[in-house]
């Protein structure tokens, strides 16, 4: 019964074949064949995904070309669309939430899979497990009601008063804006980075750790230059991996970006990010050409995603190749 | 095998029976404005237990979506915040061949909220206040426009935050309508809708995203939705109305709003009531409305919708003012009657 059902999608490119019947008594080509249909059906979904972003964001696309990504206005009585502040508020938010996580969450995990007693790792390992899975919203909510006042009232004018020369600690404290959303979307990546950066190091083999110390490191050392580069490929998969929550998060970021479509070097300044300008337009968005404006913006956002990822991963290859120089060296 | 075959027959047989006894209810679907939905789904749900054979379903799923849902044929009537435009109006009517006709059910308002550390007192707004403030003009809460309609309180010299919707909605589109009405630059700038090209401001999500940012922010100046800010004992300002009144927004000035307009009521009903006349009309108010087709092809399902605005006018009216909603003026409720014979 399951045998007939299951080859009848597959059976198409070996019709005809007799012996593929009696393999396929064997098991092994039953799994080949479910487990590459349930790979196949992962690109599938894409490609329908990219399609459909495609077609459904035609008239913008018509109307205002390549314009709509250099474009600053965003105005729905005109029918005017430019999606230029919402891709520069979703970057900076991202660059800001990565530089205050990555080195936090990397920090954490060699801790946790190097230095820390097994028991103590373990026992936090599940902590942040339970951070990562806890809904946006609530990260949301304690943004609104913690970090919002405390960085208006300390963090804000402290940066003001020390480092306020800088472009990017400039203008009015409101509490809401593009730093306050990078401080929120840092709490809600460290724990990825955290809990795949460790699983990462300690699958490190043994022999590593051993041979360096035996060669006279110090345990730091053993950690920094042997663990550590060892396990560079997989720690930068932890570290794309919250790139990708940062770019796409909406309900957190909507809840303390400030919701202004600016562009600002000040990082003070309320801005605005794709996917919470599309959580907060499209239920009501009416004219055909705003309706189809933000779709485009989610197609903009799914390229950004995409560029991203390709630079992640050609920086992963040129970084490995001299990390395994390194090793040998 | 046999058993459970003859088990399955059962079965089939029971529900069979249960479909029959059940009556089948006739199912009529809607989709559309959020703000009017916790009475809709009251009245939907009241009807129902006066004609449990008539079942109404109602996604709130925004006004936008509504018109879109209604226009396309998904769903059986729609609601929306702001009546039809005359572009939707005729892509309604060269998709099916009739009109749609605009039903209003209760009236919502806007009120000023704002937050100025040391001010207690309850703030009066002039139309060029409001305007000035939303338009980035009047950036100081001791600017003149303001402190003019506000003897006596000592407002200071700091600058003012405004707050508005970020997301699209109906509480946007009566503050924008209202807006174009009292200023030009207004009108010509920006213009009315569910979303606009905001001059200034924060944007916060929803009402509670906006109430959360006046409360939290220092010298910020808002604008909620009357029942929100009646649930939740926010104080708000006071507003000069057309006549030159100073108004507090309340259920009986928000219908008095409509009263004044309702003497030129267009046949269609698709009217603006912001800014109407009237000594105590509330300025910063609106119709909510059901988007319902003319013609129907089922005619239970007409006369289930008929049967149901019909109640909605007389007995439904009596419900709304508990869950803080502004019942229809006498006058509206009249011709809303005389206007149903035209859905057939």
């Amino acid at each position: 019964m399951a045998t007939t059902t299951t080859t009848a999608p597959g059976a198409g490119p070996f019709a005809g074949s007799r012996s593929f019947i009696s393999k396929l008594r064997d098991g092994d080509e039953i799994a080949r064949l479910i487990t590459f249909l349930f790979a196949a059906s992962v690109v599938l979904v894409t490609v329908l995904l990219v399609y459909e972003l495609w077609v459904e964001s035609a008239l913008p696309r018509h109307k205002f070309g390549l314009h709509f990504l250099i474009t600053k206005v965003w105005d729905p009585n005109l029918d005017q669309f430019g999606a230029l502040p919402f891709i520069y508020g979703t970057l900076v938010t991202a660059a800001v939430s990565l530089l205050l996580a990555v080195p936090l969450g990397i920090g954490a995990a060699i801790f946790l899979a190097e230095l820390a007693p097994a028991q103590i790792s373990d026992i936090l390992e599940f902590f942040i497990d339970l951070l990562a899975a806890v809904p946006s919203v609530i990260y949301g909510l304690l943004g609104v009601f913690i970090v919002i006042p405390l960085m208006r009232e300390y963090i804000q004018p402290g940066l003001k008063n020390t480092l306020g020369f800088l472009p990017f600690f400039q203008g009015p404290t409101y509490g809401v804006g593009f730093l306050t959303a990078g401080i929120v979307l840092a709490i809600m990546v460290i724990p990825y980075i955290i809990s795949v950066s460790r699983e990462v190091l300690l699958s490190v083999p043994r022999d590593q750790r051993e041979a360096a110390l035996a060669l006279g490191a110090t345990r730091w050392e053993s950690t920094w230059k042997v663990v550590v580069p060892f396990a560079r490929t997989g720690i930068m998969g932890s570290i794309f991996l919250a790139l990708a929550r940062a770019l796409g998060e909406t309900m957190a970021v909507t809840m303390v970006i400030g919701n202004t479509p600016t562009i600002s070097a000040s990082l003070f300044s309320p801005g605005y990010s794709i996917a919470a300008v599309i959580a907060n337009e499209f239920t009501e968005a009416t004219g055909d050409v705003y309706l189809q404006s933000l779709i485009e913006l989610g197609l903009v956002l799914f390229l950004l995603t995409f560029i991203l990822n390709g630079l992640a991963r050609l920086l992963i290859v040129a970084t490995s190749q001299r990390g395994s120089g390194v090793g040998q060296a | 095998m046999k058993q459970i075959a003859g088990l399955l027959v059962a079965l089939l047989l029971l529900a069979g029976a249960g479909i029959v006894l059940a009556d089948n209810p006739l199912t009529i679907n809607g989709a559309g404005a959020s703000f009017p939905y916790p009475i809709y789904s009251k009245w939907f749900d009241d009807y129902h237990k006066k004609n449990s054979n008539n079942q109404i379903n109602y996604q709130s799923i925004g006004s936008g979506g509504g018109i879109k849902q209604v226009t396309e044929g998904t769903v059986d009537f729609g609601a929306s915040d702001g009546p039809m435009n005359d572009d939707q109006l005729k892509a309604f009517r060269d998709k099916h061949g009739f009109d749609i006709l605009h039903f209003p059910t209760v009236l919502g308002a806007d009120v000023p909220a704002y937050n100025i550390p040391g001010v207690s007192a309850e703030l009066t707004f002039t139309s060029d206040a409001i305007a000035g403030i939303f338009l980035g003009k009047i950036t100081k809460w001791n600017d003149p426009a303001i402190a003019g309609a506000n003897k006596g309180v000592n407002l200071p010299g700091n600058d003012i935050v405004v707050v508005h919707r970020s997301d699209g909605s109906g509480t946007s589109y009566i503050w924008t309508d209202y807006l174009s009405k009292v200023s030009d630059e207004w009108k010509n700038k920006v213009g009315k809708g569910t979303s606009v090209n905001w001059p200034v401001g924060l944007g916060g999500k929803g009402n509670e995203g906006v109430a959360g940012l006046v409360k939290q922010t220092p010298n910020s100046f808002g604008y909620v939705e009357l029942i929100y800010a009646i649930q939740n004992n926010m104080p708000y300002g006071k507003v000069k109305n057309a006549s030159g009144n100073v108004v507090k927004a309340d259920l009986a000035s928000v219908t008095a709003a409509a009263a004044g307009a309702a003497k030129d009521m267009p046949a269609d009903f698709r009217v603006s009531i912001t800014n109407a006349p009237g000594k105590n009309a509330y300025p910063i108010s609106s119709f909510t409305w059901l988007l319902i087709p003319e013609k129907f092809s089922d005619a239970a399902k007409r006369d289930a919708i008929k049967g149901f605005i019909n109640w909605m006018l007389v007995d439904g009216q009596n419900e709304v003012e508990a869950l803080s909603y502004a019942k229809l003026p006498k006058e509206v409720v009249a011709k809303e009657k005389q206007a149903l014979a035209k859905v057939q």
